[in-house]
């Protein structure tokens, strides 16, 4: 979740560098290197046939025409063009891109508002921000029916009775094609904000106090202080939040399958939900195949894009 | 790995109070006026959108005729009739599969990491930078990603030719493996000085008493973090409980609170004792281990 993969040089033991063992057990001799690789066979075995088999698996259905029975016909990069061509998955990519958006600036915002309200040392915002991080901790699925709750689309449902007491008029919320996808991207901002603040708080406590002292003393205002000493220290976690998110939002699936389904009449349709009703409800297994690569490849990008940004950075 | 957060904080505890001013990017004031007011108004609206619908969950489970439309924070007429509905809509058999499947999976998760990483950190050994890239990879391919092809290997294991589609096992195997934990793990092995290890080699320590005696017990609090996160991981599974299934009477908890809530026969407040059952394990676990979250979410963050 919140890992920077180190750089593969850097996993070497540091027990057996630096100093070099003085009785020339570099590499260990060969009973131990036994162990060693023994160690890793539970990992191995199931990174086998968990993840790699399938990743291969599913790159090679991809290329194929799947039909149960009749055997599988090989067509080439036919499936990748008729997801790029389908006007279905394109406006799940939009919609995934503004989710997506949405839901990691909105989450980012309000995280750092929260860092900054609930900043300090004192007990009483100790319990607080424990109370405020229950989103964060649970499912997804359960967060998506509390909310379905709360979105009850009549006049006397419970966001709507709130809504109505300051003179807003009832929403239809997750019922309305025009607000369907907003409702759930505040769902998003509110379970994944709290998760922003922890960071965030991290990072301020790295912030040094004596820049804010002397700012103080320079007459700085509040404003000021965020803008020149608050933010540049937070660069760092802000840059990995935002990556993060953007990586879970490219596969969001659990909040917009619990909260609509993809409807109503597929305004809130991501890629993850058209992939699953084309792979699983309609069995076209070498389309959904190749819409999975093709999410696969842009997580790739991206990661390997963050990674050498991150690697640039550490390096000046 | 965490050393960065706590020092900045002890150096602060012991600075005298005049300096509280400049303690906060917002220079919250410790003292009663305008300021202090301002900030508890803004907590309490806070609290109020993070944690009160967990409260008015909580109380529509309880409450005799709850529906959408009455959400309070408290029942007006309380009774555990929602929970015995539950228990005849066979709740308690979901809970029980989530209990094993997190269990089960959480126990092999840590298992797995815990001797991969002492391999990945301790040791040197050729291809240890390529194991490590495959080690990352496995977060780059959840569920998600592979969901199509991954039910095809639960329904027909290759070369051993079980499905594994239907039994708990689908599930479990599947999130035993997970580059985060094997990653923290092995990353907090790492500060475990060598001198430790020589020591115990000289003793004539073998490699598995030298994780199990040495290593592990100094690495408690890393247990915790990848503890804490694993559960989340495995209880927050919804795609892989549902392709997993052969029929709905496998579904894990959270999953099957979709199928009540499409069931017309069952009531609103049913559903909500459902949520209720499927939050109070996450939270059980997240108030024992908060501070090993803490250091989880930093650790990642803080490094950057």
């Amino acid at each position: 979740m919140t890992v920077t993969p180190t750089k593969p040089a850097e996993t070497l033991n540091p027990a057996a560098g630096g100093k070099q063992a003085p009785s020339g057990r570099k590499r260990g001799n060969g009973k131990q290197l036994l162990a060693i690789w023994l160690f890793l066979v539970p990992a191995a075995v199931l990174g086998m046939y968990f993840k790699f088999i399938p990743m291969v698996e599913g790159i090679r259905l991809s290329l194929f025409k799947v039909q149960p029975f009749l055997g599988d016909v090989f067509v080439g990069f036919d499936n990748y063009v008729s997801v790029l061509t389908d006007a279905r998955f394109m406006d799940a990519l939009g919609h995934t891109v503004v989710l997506g958006l949405t839901q990691t600036l909105g989450a980012l915002v309000v995280g750092f508002v929260l860092a900054l309200l609930l900043e300090g040392q004192a007990r009483s915002l100790w319990v607080l921000r424990t109370a405020i991080f229950l989103p964060v901790v649970t499912a997804l699925a359960v967060v998506g029916e509390i909310w379905r709750i709360l979105y009850f689309p009549t006049p006397d449902g419970p966001l709507n009775s709130i809504l109505s007491s300051v003179g807003l008029g009832p929403l239809q919320f997750l019922n309305g094609t025009d607000t369907a996808l907003w409702s759930i991207a505040v769902v998003g901002i509110w379970s994944g904000a709290p998760y922003n603040m922890v960071i965030i708080l991290a990072g301020l406590t790295g912030v040094d106090r004596s820049l804010y002292e002397s700012a103080g003393v320079d007459g700085a205002t509040v404003w000021q202080r965020l803008r020149y000493i608050t933010l540049p220290a937070l660069r760092p976690s802000i840059v990995i939040v935002l990556t993060l998110a953007a990586i879970r939002s490219l596969r969001s699936f659990t909040e917009v399958y619990v909260l609509t389904g993809g409807g109503p009449a597929g305004s809130t349709e991501v890629w993850m939900t058209r992939m699953y009703s084309l792979g699983f409800q309609r069995n076209d297994i070498g389309v959904a195949s190749a819409a999975a690569v093709l999410l696969l490849l842009v997580t790739l990008l991206l990661t390997v894009g963050t990674q050498l940004l991150a690697r640039r950075k550490a390096q000046r | 790995m965490t050393s960065q957060t706590s020092t900045p904080t002890a150096v602060r505890k012991s600075r005298p109070s005049a300096s509280a001013r400049f303690d906060s990017a917002l220079g919250w004031s410790p003292r009663f006026g305008t300021n202090m007011a301002l900030r508890m108004m803004l907590c309490v609206l806070v609290f109020c959108i993070f944690a009160l619908p967990f409260l008015a969950i909580i109380s529509g489970a309880f409450d005799r005729n709850s529906s959408p439309t009455e959400i309070s924070l408290l029942p007006k007429t309380f009774t555990l009739a929602n929970f015995e509905a539950a228990q005849q809509q066979g709740l308690w058999r979901y809970l029980l599969n989530s209990l094993v499947v997190a269990g089960g999976g959480l126990l092999l998760q840590m298992t797995v990491s815990v001797f991969a990483a002492y391999s990945l950190s301790r040791r040197k050994f050729r291809g240890q930078a390529l194991v490590m890239l495959l080690v990352l990879m496995t977060m780059m391919l959840p569920e998600e990603v592979i969901g199509i092809p991954l039910s095809l290997v639960l329904g027909d294991l290759p070369l051993l030719g079980i499905s594994l589609r239907g039994t708990v096992l689908a599930v479990i195997l599947p999130v035993g493996i997970w580059g985060f934990s094997i990653f923290i793990m092995s990353e907090f092995m790492k500060e475990i000085p060598a001198e430790i290890e020589e020591a115990a080699r000289l003793d004539g320590v073998g490699e598995f008493r030298m994780l199990f005696t040495i290593i592990l017990p100094l690495c408690k609090p890393a247990l915790g973090v990848i503890g804490i996160f694993g559960f989340m991981m495995v209880w927050d599974q919804y795609l892989l409980p549902l392709i997993a299934a052969n029929d709905p009477s496998d579904y894990t908890l959270t999953v099957a609170l979709s199928v009540l809530r499409n069931d017309t026969t069952v009531g609103p407040g049913v559903l909500l004792a459902g949520a209720v059952m499927a939050m109070i394990p996450s939270l059980l676990v997240y108030l024992f281990l908060q501070r090993s979250m803490i250091r989880g979410i930093t650790s990642g963050a803080t490094k950057g």
